[in-house]
C-alpha cells in the first residue's frame, strides 16, 4: 500500500513537472517590460545559442545587446526603451522556424538579427515576412536568399531580409582568385551537403575553373560524421595542392587534423564557416597554413571597430564576439536608425513593423565593418573580403580585397 | 592496389573500434537478454572520463613521447575505465535490476531513457565540474606525443599510429576476454548464468554479482575504445556515443548476439565493408555520404540470410 501510494505521488509530481516545463519558454527574454510612459520595442535575435556553432551565436547576441543597451543609454529613440529577445536556432531549420513564430507572436518585437546559418534563413523568412518583421542577417552567405534561385536573373523573394555580410556569389571567387595568385591549381572540394557549404564550393568551383585551375576531386561529407578517413583517403590519391572546404568549423578542425595525420600536407581552405578561434583548438597544430576568407574587413584595422571591439571587452560579456560580432552589432544599429525613423509616429511596436522594412532600404551609416547601406536586393554594399591565415596557432590578416 | 591496402586497414582499425564496444553489448545480452542502448553513452563517458583524468593531472602537453605513451596515457585509460565502470555500474543497479522481472519491453525502454539522460547529463553538466571546459560543444582530446597525428608509411599505405593502438587494444583486449571467461571463476560463472540463470544460482553462483562483472567488463573495454576513439578522431563530443554505439550493436548482431569472438568477426567485418564501400562502389552511391548506408544494407542481409548472425548467436531461449 505504502509503495502505491509513493508511486502514485511519483506519477503526479513528473507529470506536473512536465505540463510545468512545457508551458515555460525557451527564450531568453531581457528584463520583463515595465509599465508607464516609456513604450517598449524588441529586437529579436535567432542564433545557434547552444550546440557546436554556439561560439558564434552567442557572440551574435552578445554584439546585439551591447548595441541595444548603447542605444538606451544615449536615448537614441525617445520615449522608447529598447529589449532583445533571443532565441536558440540550434542552427536546425525546424528550431529556427519555432523560434521565428514566437517571435512573430511577440506584439513587441519590430526587428530580427539573424539567422548564422543559410540553411536556417531559409525557413525563418517566409514566417517573418507575412507580419512585416525586418531581418537582418550577420553571417547568411547563400546568394539565393537576396537574389533568388536564377543568378542570371536575380529577384529579390523577401523584401524583409537584408544583410551586413557579402555573399558566397564574391566569397567563392575570391578564394578561388587567392589560391589562383599563389600558384596552386589542382584543388580538392569538401561540402557537409548544407546550403552554405554546397553553396560556397559551387561558387568557388565555378570561379576556379573559369580562371584555369583544376578540380582534383569533389567529395561530400556528412554534418554528423566524426571520422573522415574515407574521404581524406579517396583525397589524397587524387594527389590535390591543397583543399577547399565549404562547411562549418566543427567538422572541419578535425578534418584538417586527420588529413595532416593520414599524410596528406597541405593546406585546407574554407569560408567564414570556419573562421573562428574554436578551429585552431580542434585542429591543434595541424591547423598551422590553413586558410579562411570572411567578410568585412579586420576588426583591427578600422577606427569604427576598434571603437566596437572596446565597448564589447569593458562590457565584460562570458563569451567573445566570434567571427560575425561587428556584423551583428551593424545589424542591430541598422534596425535601431530605421526605428528612429518608423517609431517616432507608432503608438505601439506592432504597428511600426511596415514602416521599418521600408525605412531599411534608405538607411546609411559608419558602421564597425564599413558602410551600412543596402541594395535594392537587400545585400550590403561594402563588399569586402578578407582572407586569413593561421600562423602560430592564431589567425592572421593575409590580404584584404574589395 | 595501394587503395585497397589503405582501406583495408582504414577499415580495421574502424572495425577494431566497433569490435570493442560490441563485446559490451553481447556480453550483457548474453546473460540478461538486454540490449543495453545506453553503451555508447558508457563509450562516450569512458571517453570523458579520460580527458577529466588528463585535466585533473594538470593538462600535461609537453613530455617525451615514452612518457606519454607509457606513463600519461596509462593513466587516463585507468581513469576512463573507472568512470565507465563505475557509470554501468550504477545504471545496472538502479535502471536495470528493478525491472528483472518485469516485461522485455521495460528494461528497453529504460535503456533509451538512460541513453538520452546520460547524453543530456554530460552535456549540460560536465562544463560545470571544476576545472572542465564546457562541453555543449566538442572538446580536444589532449594530444598523446607519438601516437596522436603520427603515422607509418609502408611503401604508399599510411597507418595511423593511433590505428595501431585500436587494433592491439583490440588484440590485447581479446586475449584478456578469452582468458577470463574460460580460466577464472567468474567467467565460467558469466558463461554459466547465460545458459540457465536458475541452475547456476543452485550451484552457488551469486547470479547478481556476475551481471555486475557482465557491465563492468564491457564498460571498461568501451572506456579504452574512447580513448582510442579520442586519439583517432582528436575530439570528444557528448554525441559521439549514439552512432557509434548503433553501429556496434549492428556489429554484435553481425557476429551473433551473446558470442564474444562473434562480436569481434562483426565489428572487424562492419569496419572494412564500410570503408571499402566509399572507394569501390562507383558513382554517387559509394560516396564516403553513404558509407553508413552500405553498413547497415549489409546487416539486413545478413539477418534475412543467415539470422543467427556469422558466428552463430549464444543465447539460450529459455521458454
Amino acid at each position: 500500500m505504502n509503495r502505491r501510494i509513493v508511486k502514485l505521488a511519483a506519477v503526479t509530481f513528473v507529470a506536473g513537472a512536465l505540463a510545468l516545463s512545457g508551458c515555460g519558454s525557451r527564450a531568453d527574454n531581457g528584463s520583463t517590460s515595465s509599465s508607464g510612459a516609456t513604450k517598449i520595442a524588441k529586437i529579436g535575435v535567432i542564433a545557434p545559442l547552444s550546440g557546436d556553432l554556439s561560439a558564434l551565436g552567442l557572440g551574435i547576441k552578445n554584439s546585439v545587446d551591447l548595441a541595444i543597451k548603447q542605444a538606451n543609454d544615449s536615448n537614441a529613440i525617445p520615449g522608447w526603451k529598447l529589449e532583445i529577445s533571443a532565441m536558440d536556432d540550434q542552427a536546425t531549420p525546424d528550431v529556427g522556424k519555432n523560434a521565428a513564430t514566437s517571435l512573430s507572436s511577440d506584439d513587441q518585437v519590430v526587428g530580427v538579427v539573424g539567422t548564422l546559418n543559410s540553411s536556417v534563413a531559409q525557413s525563418v523568412t517566409p514566417v517573418l515576412q507575412p507580419v512585416h518583421i525586418v531581418q537582418i542577417s550577420p553571417a547568411n552567405t547563400n546568394p539565393t536568399l537576396t537574389q533568388g534561385q536564377d543568378a542570371a536573373n536575380p529577384a529579390r523573394p523577401y523584401d524583409n531580409y537584408f544583410r551586413t555580410c557579402t555573399t558566397d556569389a564574391v566569397q567563392g571567387p575570391t578564394a578561388a582568385a587567392y589560391l589562383l595568385s599563389i600558384g596552386i591549381k589542382n584543388v580538392a572540394t569538401i561540402h557537409d551537403k548544407k546550403s552554405y557549404g554546397q553553396g560556397l564550393v559551387e561558387a568557388f568551383t565555378k570561379a576556379f575553373v573559369a580562371g584555369g585551375g583544376k578540380i582534383a576531386i569533389a567529395q561530400t561529407i556528412n554534418p554528423d560524421d566524426k571520422d573522415f578517413s574515407a574521404v581524406v583517403t579517396n583525397v589524397k590519391a587524387a594527389n590535390p595542392a591543397a583543399v577547399y572546404y565549404g562547411g562549418e568549423y566543427p567538422q572541419a578542425g578535425p578534418l584538417s587534423k586527420q588529413m595532416k595525420a593520414a599524410g596528406l600536407n597541405v593546406p585546407l581552405m574554407g569560408g567564414d564557416g570556419i573562421f573562428d578561434p574554436s578551429y585552431i583548438d580542434l585542429a591543434g597544430s595541424a591547423s598551422n597554413g590553413d586558410l579562411a576568407t570572411s567578410v568585412g574587413a579586420p576588426v583591427d584595422t578600422l577606427a569604427s571597430a576598434k571603437a566596437f571591439v572596446s565597448a564589447y571587452t569593458a562590457a565584460g560579456y562570458k563569451d567573445p564576439m566570434g567571427a560575425y560580432g561587428a556584423q551583428s552589432y551593424d545589424a542591430a544599429n541598422a534596425i535601431i536608425n530605421a526605428l528612429k525613423t518608423s517609431l517616432a509616429k507608432a503608438t505601439d511596436a506592432k504597428s511600426a513593423r511596415a514602416d521599418t522594412v521600408t525605412a531599411m532600404s534608405s538607411v546609411s551609416f559608419d558602421g564597425a565593418t564599413g558602410k551600412i547601406a543596402f541594395d535594392k536586393y537587400g545585400d550590403t554594399v561594402t563588399k569586402v573580403i578578407t582572407v586569413y591565415k593561421v600562423t602560430a596557432g592564431k589567425w592572421a590578416t593575409e590580404k584584404t580585397l574589395s | 592496389m595501394d587503395l585497397f591496402w589503405q582501406q583495408l586497414i582504414n577499415g580495421l582499425s574502424l572495425g577494431a573500434l566497433y569490435a570493442l564496444i560490441a563485446v559490451g553489448y553481447t556480453v550483457v545480452y548474453g546473460i540478461v537478454q538486454l540490449i543495453n542502448f545506453a553503451h555508447g553513452e558508457i563509450f562516450m563517458t569512458g571517453a570523458f572520463g579520460a580527458f577529466a583524468t588528463w585535466v585533473v593531472m594538470g593538462s600535461p602537453s609537453s613530455m617525451s613521447w615514452q612518457v606519454a605513451v607509457f606513463g600519461m596515457l596509462p593513466v587516463m585509460i585507468l581513469g576512463g575505465i573507472i568512470v565507465s565502470v563505475t557509470m554501468a555500474l550504477l545504471m545496472e543497479r538502479l535502471a536495470y535490476r528493478p525491472l528483472r522481472d518485469a516485461p522485455r519491453l521495460a528494461p528497453l525502454i529504460s535503456a533509451i531513457g538512460i541513453s538520452v539522460f546520460l547524453q543530456e547529463f554530460v552535456r549540460l553538466f560536465f562544463g560545470d565540474i571544476p576545472g572542465m571546459p564546457d562541453s555543449k560543444r566538442a572538446i580536444p582530446f589532449p594530444n598523446i606525443e607519438g601516437i596522436s597525428g603520427r603515422s607509418v608509411s609502408f611503401g604508399n599505405v599510411n597507418v595511423q599510429i593511433s590505428a595501431l593502438f585500436t587494433l592491439g587494444a583490440l588484440v590485447v583486449c581479446t586475449a584478456f576476454l578469452w582468458f577470463y571467461v574460460n580460466r577464472t571463476k567468474t567467467g565460467r560463472a558469466m558463461v554459466a548464468t547465460s545458459q540457465d540463470p536458475d541452475t547456476a544460482r543452485l550451484m552457488g553462483i551469486n547470479v547478481d554479482r556476475v551481471i555486475m562483472a557482465a557491465f563492468a567488463v564491457g564498460a571498461a573495454l568501451a572506456a579504452i575504445a574512447g580513448v582510442a576513439q579520442g586519439m583517432r578522431v582528436g575530439n570528444i563530443d557528448f554525441r559521439m556515443g549514439f552512432l557509434a554505439g548503433l553501429k556496434a550493436f549492428t556489429a554484435a548482431v553481425l557476429g551473433g548476439i551473446g558470442n564474444i569472438n562473434g562480436a569481434v568477426v562483426g565489428g572487424l567485418v562492419l569496419g572494412v565493408v564500410e570503408s571499402m564501400a566509399t572507394t569501390f562502389i562507383p558513382g554517387q552511391f559509394g560516396s564516403p555520404a553513404w558509407k553508413d548506408v552500405w553498413a547497415f544494407v549489409l546487416l539486413i542481409l545478413v539477418l534475412v540470410f543467415r539470422p543467427q548472425g556469422l558466428l552463430g548467436a549464444k543465447v539460450v531461449d529459455r521458454a
